[in-house]
């Protein structure tokens, strides 16, 4: 039997203003692994060609910016485009550039926009690429924007699909590209308000938490390594949505309330500004659907 | 005269810029520029200075933990308890920092540098049963190569054999840096961004399962190193033996030493660690480390100039974007006046020069290999070696580390926060000599300065216009195909660099050299 031609899904995943973290932890994928994203079928009949990713492609300079400059010629409409990192806007996005043109920096601003144009969808990947994320801090020096929002200043109307995360989960960001490979662009009702996949993003750190139990009885850690809810110790999983604790990271290895530390809100829209200081425990009022603390000393 | 622009470099981690001048082939100038600008520094002025640790390791996605190391040791210091940190705590933090050095230095190595010397397409020849490799050849037989191509041409010497081998191990270590991420995060909750170093010690318990865990994880990476890795890297060197005397850069190195083998001696630079605190330079003597003579620079950084020549208790960072004359958001560091190199071969160096055995043995044994004096470290391959022989001795050390782990014992120490306070935070990081200095005011971040191993590598001119050290390393250094400028990237990422890269190599005819003035 002959075999089906394979479909090559050409994917251009630019960084912008980012740690490359979230880079790193698409590395951390299981299964699949990284290697079968790069070299494999990711879904039956379906190969991921990932024109441009600074962190592992093997090209450098001036050949690789031609891929940028082609790719939205040869694919209009039929690429993915990956944003990693906020976008500097400040001072005409001098900030942040990647490459020249006659001699002149290009912003990073210019090369998302053009590419944002000619794409079949765009994934902001990680807090920053979502909202704005850490770069985006007061006093926000270099004027970074989430895509979102950038997209909007330019008038550009494309499916968008957010996974933030400081790093996003590897299986947030797989998940969503096997189910546009299998699906097609997710529907309206498969996104909540801030374009993040319900099926990552749809409940609370709090609702799913194994020291939930703790919170209930009034049981609170006063001191790092101590059995309780991190409640006190300032952790922001009442007002975070993601499924951290049912999912584990690494391979389900561990996660961030189970090594004992507070979660730091680092999906949110308000990361960090609006979850920091990071080990303040938070005003009651920010309980959503919880109601008043129980067990608190006084 | 040629200019050459290698625009970005890429498989790096950040936003860099080379531009070389060429001469009849051979580099006569070169310029790095940091092409990224988030200012952390300024928006850390203000906030509470326990949240420094979560701020600074967002610096580096790629290194995050030795900034959560520096940053905790630097706020450890300013709460006046760097003395105090329980053995577990220590230890924890220790066996922290050794997973993600691992993790880092094979991802270095294989999908970072390796595609700069091994073919991948050669897997088309491979006609064995290993069903990765055949995978690997199928997508290679389908033709869009991506993101392995385009690359370079020009310059691959390794044998068919030693190709598709290099492939499957470039596979292999796919798994293996993942599984040392995995292995930190025993201990560290999450990867990248460990959650659980924090000022006073760790937010992990100690117990038994996670020490027999994390030790079976380690066995397995001991032997990814010893049996693929440094042979690999010793493979590579075979074949591309004259990369020991290419880039050799500026002579000089520094080291702030990393793994405290002791807590009790408040100052960083005096603490016994595993490896060592000080300064090298080819001559191969150890000199004692003084943090007051680190400056730095900025007349040719994108920086208020009323901000150079600072001490980093005393720096600040004042971006200004069209600065004449300047070419980078790097700064120049500088160590009493002079460029030094960091990295894994200058705490290599450290290590040597102190006479600590079984670095030196390591050391020796592959120098007598290549029938080559220790000066031959300097350079791209010295450079790679270092980087694997070290991994080796850091792994190698950790089971010791994993033993000493009282269970049940505390690993973290309760303190105030102080309404005012200086702190400074050393560690050798992944990719070198890493420094975080804090000044604290009304309990908040009045100042806070980090200056980090690529910003001593990769930074520009200092104000005596002297080139950084991959400036250096470059100058001289003959290109032999100004279309396939692979020296540039084999030179550049010898130093890992943690900025994203652009590198220019531009013909001048019909164009101007551009806004650097050459000499």
């Amino acid at each position: 039997m002959a075999k089906a031609k394979v479909q090559e899904v050409p994917v251009v995943w630019i960084q912008t203003g980012t740690c490359t973290g979230c880079s790193v932890s698409v590395l951390n994928s299981v299964s699949p692994t990284i290697k079968n994203v790069l070299i494999d079928e990711v879904v039956p009949g379906k190969h991921v060609s990932l024109k441009f990713q600074a962190t592992v492609m093997a090209g450098q300079g001036e050949a690789v910016l031609k891929v940028l400059e082609e790719t939205p010629k040869a694919n209009k409409g039929g690429y993915v485009l990956v944003v990693e990192g906020a976008i500097p806007t400040k001072d005409g996005g001098i900030y942040g550039t990647l490459g020249e043109k006659n001699g002149e920096e290009v912003p990073m601003a210019s090369w998302i926009e053009s590419l944002a144009k000619d794409a079949l969808a765009i994934i902001a990947l990680g807090t920053c690429a979502a909202f704005g994320g850490i770069a985006a801090g007061k006093p926000n020096p270099g004027g970074y924007v989430g895509t979102d929002t950038f997209l909007k200043s330019r008038k550009i109307a494309k499916p968008l699909i957010n996974i933030p995360g400081c790093p996003p989960h590897p299986d947030w960001f797989i998940g969503t590209v096997a189910s546009v490979l299998l699906l097609g662009l997710p529907k309206p009702e498969d996104l909540d308000e801030l374009k993040r996949p319900k099926a990552f993003f749809g409940k609370l750190i709090h609702e799913n938490c194994p020291r939930r139990a703790y919170f209930d009885e009034g049981k609170f850690a006063r001191q790092f390594g101590e059995p309780g809810c991190l409640n006190e110790l300032g952790c922001k999983g009442p007002v975070t949505y993601a499924d951290c604790p049912l999912r584990l990271w690494n391979h389900g290895t561990n996660w961030c309330i189970g090594a004992g530390s507070p979660c730091i809100g680092c999906c949110e829209p308000g990361f960090p500004d609006l979850v920091a200081p990071f080990y303040q425990k938070l005003d009651d009022a920010n309980m959503p659907a919880i109601g008043k603390l129980q067990g608190k000393e006084n | 005269m040629s200019k050459i622009v290698v625009d970005p470099i890429t498989r790096i981690e950040g936003h860099l810029k080379v531009e070389v001048i060429t001469e009849k082939g051979v580099v006569k100038d070169a310029h790095s520029s940091g092409m990224l600008f988030r200012g952390i520094e300024v928006i850390l002025r203000g906030r509470d200075p326990r949240d420094a640790q979560r701020y600074t390791q967002r610096i580096c996605g790629v290194c995050p933990t030795s900034h959560s190391i520096a940053a905790t040791l630097n706020l450890d210091s300013a709460f006046g308890i760097s003395d105090k940190i329980p053995n577990n705590g220590r230890f924890v933090r220790n066996l922290i920092l050794g997973a993600a050095h691992i993790a880092d230095h094979i991802l270095h190595f294989y999908h970072l540098t390796a595609l700069d010397y091994v073919d991948v397409t050669k897997v088309l020849n491979y006609d064995g049963n290993d069903p990765v490799l055949n995978s690997v050849k199928e997508f290679a037989k389908r033709g869009e190569l991506a993101p392995f191509v385009p690359r370079y041409e020009g310059d691959y010497r390794l044998s068919d054999q030693i190709n598709i081998e290099a492939t499957a191990h470039y596979v292999k270590a796919l798994e293996m840096r993942r599984k040392a991420q995995e292995m930190l995060t025993i201990f560290g909750g999450k990867m990248p961004h460990n959650m659980a170093v924090i000022p006073g010690g760790v937010t992990e318990t100690v117990t038994v399962d996670k020490i027999a865990s994390f030790l079976w994880r380690l066995n397995e990476l001991r032997d990814f190193i010893n049996n693929v890795y440094i042979p690999d890297v010793l493979a590579v060197a075979e074949a591309y033996s004259d990369y020991f005397e290419i880039g050799a850069g500026c002579g000089n190195l520094l080291s702030y030493g990393s793994f405290d083998l002791e807590g009790g001696n408040p100052d960083y630079t005096k603490r016994d660690r595993l490896l060592k605190q000080g300064t090298v330079s080819t001559d191969l003597k150890l000199g004692a480390l003084d943090t007051n003579k680190i400056m730095e620079y900025v007349k040719h950084s994108w920086y208020a100039d009323s901000s150079t020549g600072k001490h980093p208790t005393q720096g600040m960072t004042e971006p200004q974007p069209h600065k004449k004359g300047a070419y980078s958001w790097a700064k120049a560091p500088r160590y009493d006046g002079k460029v030094y190199e960091v990295g894994p071969l200058a705490r290599v160096a450290a290590t040597y020069a102190s006479g600590e055995p079984t670095v030196k043995n390591l050391v020796d044994s592959v120098l007598s290999r290549f029938n080559a004096s220790p000066k031959a470290l300097f350079s791209v391959l010295g450079r790679h070696a270092a980087r694997a022989l070290y991994t080796k001795f850091v792994a190698d050390s950790m089971p010791g580390w994993l033993l000493q782990l009282k269970p049940g014992e505390p690993a973290y120490i309760d303190y105030t926060i102080p309404d005012e306070a200086f702190g400074m935070g050393l560690v050798d990081g992944a990719r070198g000599a890493l420094g975080h200095w804090i000044e604290i005011k009304d309990k908040k971040i009045a100042n806070y300065q980090c200056v980090v191993p690529s910003t001593w590598n990769l930074g520009p001119r200092d104000d005596k216009g002297q080139p950084g050290p991959v400036e250096q390393a470059l100058l001289g250094t003959k290109i032999k195909d100004e279309n396939n400028p692979y020296e540039i990237g084999r030179i550049v990422r010898s130093f890992d660099p943690c900025l994203a890269c652009a590198i220019h190599v531009i013909t001048p005819k019909g164009r101007t050299i551009g806004i650097y003035k050459v000499s």
